[in-house]
């Protein structure tokens, strides 16, 4: 039901589109049945001349198994959801495969910076690439991230892929994906972070190994002519004082 | 001896009376009065941020521009106010400091003075919170859950007066409810009429007794929890600042540990008012009773072990996480349970689709709504998709609305005739129904649809994020504001109703729905000590329609007939009780 309304670009977001769409059957089914029975009765029994309310205590076995039933059958649907829920929170939260890529998220009140490990894939290295809540990534490789906050609590939420994690000072969360769809989709910070919450957009690039290379070697050159021009400074640390400065500025 | 004129005999005066009484009508009416008109604000501050979502950027009229930061401050007071300001003070101090002496059958609660405290420390509390719009810095914009570090450093907030006078406000808000809450729990166990045994106490004598205790039970830590941020924000401590060992975390698990348990402690009464009404309305016995009083008393246990599944994705152990997405699907049992006893209730019954019933019709058709839209969010899976969007926000108004105004409204309407001895307008009362229930749902179901594609909580304005800045999203979101005006419309019907009913709705005798529980015994309005003469309990609260019996109800406090002791529901032995 999500993808009728976006785009599934993570392995991830056609197993809880799978799942939601589980629960909005089983739950549907009940809805509609309890609202059935409900206005049914309230239909039927309205106030008529010349009849009475009748005098049932719902205390007898044999009444109370009007409720009961349904209990019981409450109690299996539970237990069936319980196990698809848990299955697809295992897979998304909990047993990650072996990264093949590594990337670095930083959130900060109120930008993006992103860590991208360079050629020789590892992070903490100076071929390293820092990008300003612009994220980029191939299409088809698992993806390993740490999360971190630099001031506040923070959420990573990238829509298309399905995928959530709230960032914590102090903390490194983990976490993993695979995109499956090369395009531009949302990032969102989806904790209150302060002033700029509403504008701590950033965006995600996936592309081809190919495109992902010519990313890659654009942001080397430029950050090399950024570096001669401010010194040392690396030129995304730049970019997110400069972000502070506007989002802070646009209330 | 001479000329000494004893308190009782004199009339009390006007401070007496309105300002400093200790009765417990005058106080459970000043708490409902005070959280109706708290309600304005918090109204208010809907309307102005849901105009900048539909208009973003157009100067909202009444307030003008909304910035960035007063998006974040009128969200945070709203959610604020309608939870501890609005529904807590109205359903479970207004009802139930009006309701429990009442139909307990005593003249008041156990401790009035504690009682009077309570309701003067809550007055303080609404004007702290009231007070913080107005300083340096403006009002506190941290969301109602207050999460640090950002409640704790004005560095991040930028509201260095705004998020202490939050902090204290609610802080003076639970003591004044643990105060009220003594007196639920002990008057409930000790001031009882004679003949009142534990099955014999109405449900919603019952369903308030188990908030107040859940209540107390889970406030505890946050107050702890309050007093450490309270630290932190003005000496500078570091008990949630991961820099200085602190941990931010730590108050999510405070806060949810209350919060959760919360969410029952309004529903709870909510669900009691709507059995009161149903009963009376239906003419029909409630459907088993005592697994109700059971249930009610299992949700309020397990309430306090699926707190967690609100940080399902905060970085806390994915492996809990598993718990309590168990622990939450649990709870959906008791609570299943209650509404299919509820729905049973109404089978066989001879239903009048007075006011009241409306209200608590409502309450059971769209409560079902919010109860099964909250699966999506209690199963792990799918809450990594739906946690703090708008389905989020649709889901948990499905239940705070009609808990707060449905199920008040239908108090209100019920129990009108005996708080103020004059009936509502009906007709009055109809239009205010129909125009509320339809423009909510039309108000609410949009944003179920927004939050599934995609938007966010607590953002004021969408034009960064490509997905959603769509023309079709805005058209959803305009479409809510405008159901939310007409809402609000309607609301003004209520007000002249309630007005004028007061002054001038006709005269009301004591018992004008013809209902079984004690609170009809009185006159209407009750006099100061209650009851004329103080009352005997012969049998269970809900004996309507009781076979071969002229009447189709039968008061608890009318004494049994000696002609049919064998009729279904003279369970009592004829004697007196002592
Ligand atoms: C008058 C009808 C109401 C409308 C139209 C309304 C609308 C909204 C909307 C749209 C939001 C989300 C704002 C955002 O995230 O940007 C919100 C938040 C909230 N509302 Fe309401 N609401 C209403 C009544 C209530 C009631 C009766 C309660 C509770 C008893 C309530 C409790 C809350 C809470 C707790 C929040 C979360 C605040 C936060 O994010 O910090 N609302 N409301
Ligand atoms: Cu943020
Ligand atoms: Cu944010």
């Amino acid at each position: 039901m999500i993808s009728w309304l976006l785009p599934q670009a993570s392995t991830f977001a056609s197993t809880i589109d799978g799942l939601v769409l589980l629960i909005a059957v089983i739950v549907g089914v009940w809805l509609i049945l309890a609202e059935v029975v409900l206005f049914g009765f309230i239909w039927k029994y309205r106030a008529r001349d010349g009849i009475r309310g009748q005098y049932v205590s719902g205390e007898d076995r044999s009444q109370k198994k009007w409720v009961s039933y349904p209990h019981y059958a409450v109690v299996v649907f539970d237990i069936i959801i319980i196990v698809a829920a848990l299955r697809v929170w295992n897979e998304v939260k909990v047993a990650a495969p072996p990264g093949e890529e590594q990337i670095r998220i930083i959130a900060q009140q109120w930008s993006w910076t992103f860590v991208h490990a360079g050629p020789d894939g590892k992070l903490d290295t100076p071929d390293d690439i820092r990008t300003v809540d612009d994220m980029y990534v191939q299409r088809d490789r698992v993806y390993t991230f740490e999360l971190h906050a630099r001031d506040v609590v923070h959420s990573f939420s990238v829509p298309a892929f399905r995928l959530k994690q709230d960032a914590i000072p102090g903390r490194v969360i983990h976490g993993w994906f695979r995109p499956t769809r090369e395009g531009t989709f949302d990032v969102q910070c989806v904790e209150m972070c302060g002033v700029g919450h509403g504008l701590m957009a950033g965006r995600i690039h996936i592309g081809s190994a190919a495109q992902y290379a010519a990313w890659m070697t654009e942001f080397r050159t430029t950050a090399a002519t950024a570096n001669r021009i401010t010194g040392s400074t690396p030129v995304a640390d730049v970019a997110a004082h400069d972000h502070v400065g506007t989002a802070g500025g646009t209330r | 001896m001479t000329g000494h004129a004893p308190d009782a005999t004199r009339a009390p005066g006007f401070v007496r009376t309105y300002l400093w009484s200790t009765d417990h009508k005058t106080i459970g009416l000043q708490y409902m009065l005070t959280g109706m008109a708290m309600a304005l604000i918090g109204a208010f501050a809907a309307y102005v941020f849901r105009m900048q979502a539909a208009f973003p950027g157009a100067s909202v009229p009444l307030f003008g521009r909304v910035a960035a930061a007063d998006y974040n401050y009128l969200v945070t007071m709203h959610g604020t106010i309608m939870i501890f300001w609005v529904a807590m003070p109205v359903l479970l101090a207004g009802f139930g400091n009006y309701l429990i002496p009442l139909m307990l059958g005593c003249d008041d609660m156990v401790f009035p003075r504690v009682n009077r405290l309570s309701y003067q420390i809550f007055f303080l509390s609404s004007v702290v919170l009231v007070a913080s719009f107005f300083v340096p810095g403006g009002a506190f914009g941290g969301a109602w859950t207050a999460y640090p570090p950002l409640s704790a450093n004005s560095a991040y907030s930028m509201t260095p007066f705004g998020s202490t006078l939050w902090l204290l406000a609610v802080a003076l808000e639970f003591v004044a409810f643990l105060l009220g809450g003594i007196n639920f729990i002990t008057t409930t166990m000790n001031s009882r009429a004679p003949g009142m045994k534990m099955f014999d106490i109405p449900i919603i004598v019952w369903t308030i007794m188990i908030a107040a205790v859940l209540f107390m039970g889970s406030v505890g830590p946050l107050v702890a929890g309050a007093v450490m941020l309270l630290f932190d924000q003005v000496v500078g401590t570091g008990f949630y600042d991961p820099a200085r060992g602190g941990d931010p975390v730590l108050w999510q698990h405070l806060f949810w540990f209350f919060g959760h348990p919360e969410v029952y402690v309004l529903l709870l009464p909510a669900m009691g008012i709507v059995a009161e009404v149903m009963v009376v309305f239906a003419r029909k016995k409630l459907f088993a009773y005592r697994t109700i009083v059971y249930s009610a008393v299992a949700t309020g246990i397990i309430s306090f072990f699926v707190w967690a599944h609100h940080q399902f994705v905060a970085g806390i152990d994915p492996r809990m996480a598993s718990l309590f997405s168990v622990t939450t699907l649990i709870i959906s049992i008791p609570v299943a349970e209650m509404f299919f006893a509820y729905i049973a209730t109404l089978y066989g019954g001879s239903i009048r689709f007075s006011t009241p019933m409306l209200w608590a019709l409502a309450f059971v058709a769209e409560f079902l709504i919010g109860g099964v839209t909250g699966i999506f969010l209690g199963s792990a899976g799918s809450d990594i998709y739906f946690h703090d969007t708008y389905f989020v926000v649709a889901h948990f108004h499905y239940t705070f609305f009609p808990i707060a105004f449905l199920a008040a409204f239908a108090g209100i309407t019920f129990w009108f005739p005996k708080m103020f001895g004059r009936m509502m307008n009906e007709t009055w009362g109809k239009v205010h129904f129909w125009g509320t229930i339809i423009a909510f749902n039309i108000c609410f179901i949009p944003l179920f649809i927004t939050g599934t594609a995609g938007d966010h909580r607590r953002i004021f304005d969408y034009s960064m994020f490509a997905e959603l800045a769509t023309p079709e999203m805005q058209s959803l979101r305009i479409l809510a504001t405008r159901a939310l005006l007409v809402t609000l419309a309607f609301q003004v019907v209520f007000v002249v109703n309630f007005v004028y009913s007061l002054f001038r709705g006709t005269v009301a005798e004591a018992n004008p729905w013809k209902a079984n529980t004690l609170e009809w015994l009185a006159p209407s309005p009750p006099p100061h000590g209650n009851f004329v003469t103080m009352p005997v309990v012969y049998r269970g609260p809900y004996e309507y329609s009781v076979p071969n019996r002229d009447e189709d109800y039968w008061p608890q406090h009318e004494p049994d007939e000696p002609a049919d002791p064998d009729a279904p529901g003279a369970r009592r032995p004829l004697q007196q009780p002592a």
